[in-house]
């Protein structure tokens, strides 16, 4: 590993840290529920370490729970988890033409909602030692914290877990505040996807609709707009 | 239970995967296409703020501390303050919080 290599792999670690210390609490909860169905620590944490994704697995809880067909399991799956799809479509944009394929199907297993997050926002090209690093320190909080939640869920005090959990949407203000300051659309875009959610959330009917599915309907609406009326001009989208 | 648990496990994980790795390996240029280019572009912040807002308000014991918690953290994110620095507040004035409540 080069010196700059691990200079990137360090900056994931450090921005990884509040992935991992959110991870924690919401895997922690997680792995309470897992426990509740039957699942033994180790199948627990074994889910946890190949899918890595907090709305799928809980849903799958209830499937397996109730004996669903291994089909419903993945069209389930499909649905909450397609929000990944675009993700990583934008994802796609922020590597070079070196990239080696390898990398793409590395970091492939770590496009989560948070890692994603810090990743495409972070200026200039993708570098596959930060997101590297992302995973090595989001991944084990995500397991650990399951794998302790089915152990023992009164291992830690629940005022500690209930101050981690507003962690990642900490993390997720330091990342969206600062550029919509700095751009006009990306304001009006935040403004509107928050005022779509909040709708959502709370219109009877609507709120029936699976919250990955929200998120899709959300995004599309409010991204295709904005790319209507504030088209960006070339170069600028990888800078910011 | 008729099903076994590994299987379920693993059918979860191939489609997850799947859905995270096809646009990576498939889509190998630059997109240069302006609307689809701009779109993507503000495809992270439509996403981010939809998961975070009301989500937020419900994210720890009592909706009290978790807005005083989303108040502190966009406070310090408009100043510009790292990651940790705003998830690290935002927990701490979470916990002081519920200590009064």
């Amino acid at each position: 590993m080069s010196y700059n290599k691990f200079n990137a792999w360090k900056a994931g670690l450090k921005d990884g840290l509040p992935i991992c210390l959110g991870y924690f609490a919401v895997s922690f909860a997680f792995g309470i529920q897992a426990k509740g169905i039957g699942l033994t620590p180790f199948q627990a944490a074994f889910m946890s370490a190949v899918n890595v994704t907090s709305a799928g697995q809980y849903a799958s809880l209830q499937l397996i729970a109730a004996g669903a067909p291994y089909f419903e399991m993945a069209l389930t799956q499909l649905i909450i988890n397609l929000r990944y799809c675009l993700m990583s479509c934008a994802l796609s944009q922020k590597f070079t033409k070196k990239t080696a394929m390898g990398h793409r199907f590395g970091i492939a297993y770590g496009v989560t909602d948070e890692i994603f997050a810090v990743s495409v926002c972070r200026p200039g090209p993708l570098e596959p030692a930060h997101s590297y690093g992302l995973i090595s320190i989001a991944v084990p909080g995500w397991v650990l914290g399951t794998l302790f939640g089915v152990i023992s869920g009164s291992l830690l005090p629940e005022s500690i877990i209930s101050a981690l959990g507003i962690a990642i949407y900490g993390m997720f203000l330091a990342i969206v505040i600062p550029v919509a300051r700095a751009e006009k659309p990306v304001l009006a875009v935040v403004l509107c996807a928050v005022f779509l959610s909040t709708v959502f959330y709370y219109t009877p009917g609507l709120n029936a609709i699976s919250p990955g599915f929200q998120i899709i309907i959300i995004t599309v609406l409010t991204a295709a707009a904005a790319a209507l009326l504030f088209p960006v001009a070339e170069e600028v989208s990888h800078e910011s | 239970m008729s099903h076994n648990i590994y299987l379920y496990i693993l059918v979860m994980a191939a489609v997850t995967y799947l859905i995270r790795m096809l646009p990576l390996t498939l889509i190998r240029r630059e997109i240069k296409n302006p609307f689809i280019r701009s779109f993507l572009h503000y495809v992270p912040y439509a996403t981010l703020a939809a998961m975070t807002f009301p989500a937020i308000l419900y994210s720890t014991a009592s909706t009290v501390s978790a807005a005083l918690g989303f108040l502190a953290a966009a406070c310090l994110a408009y100043l510009g303050k790292s990651l940790l620095t705003v998830a690290g507040c935002a927990c701490i004035v979470v916990y002081i919080a519920e200590l009064f409540l």
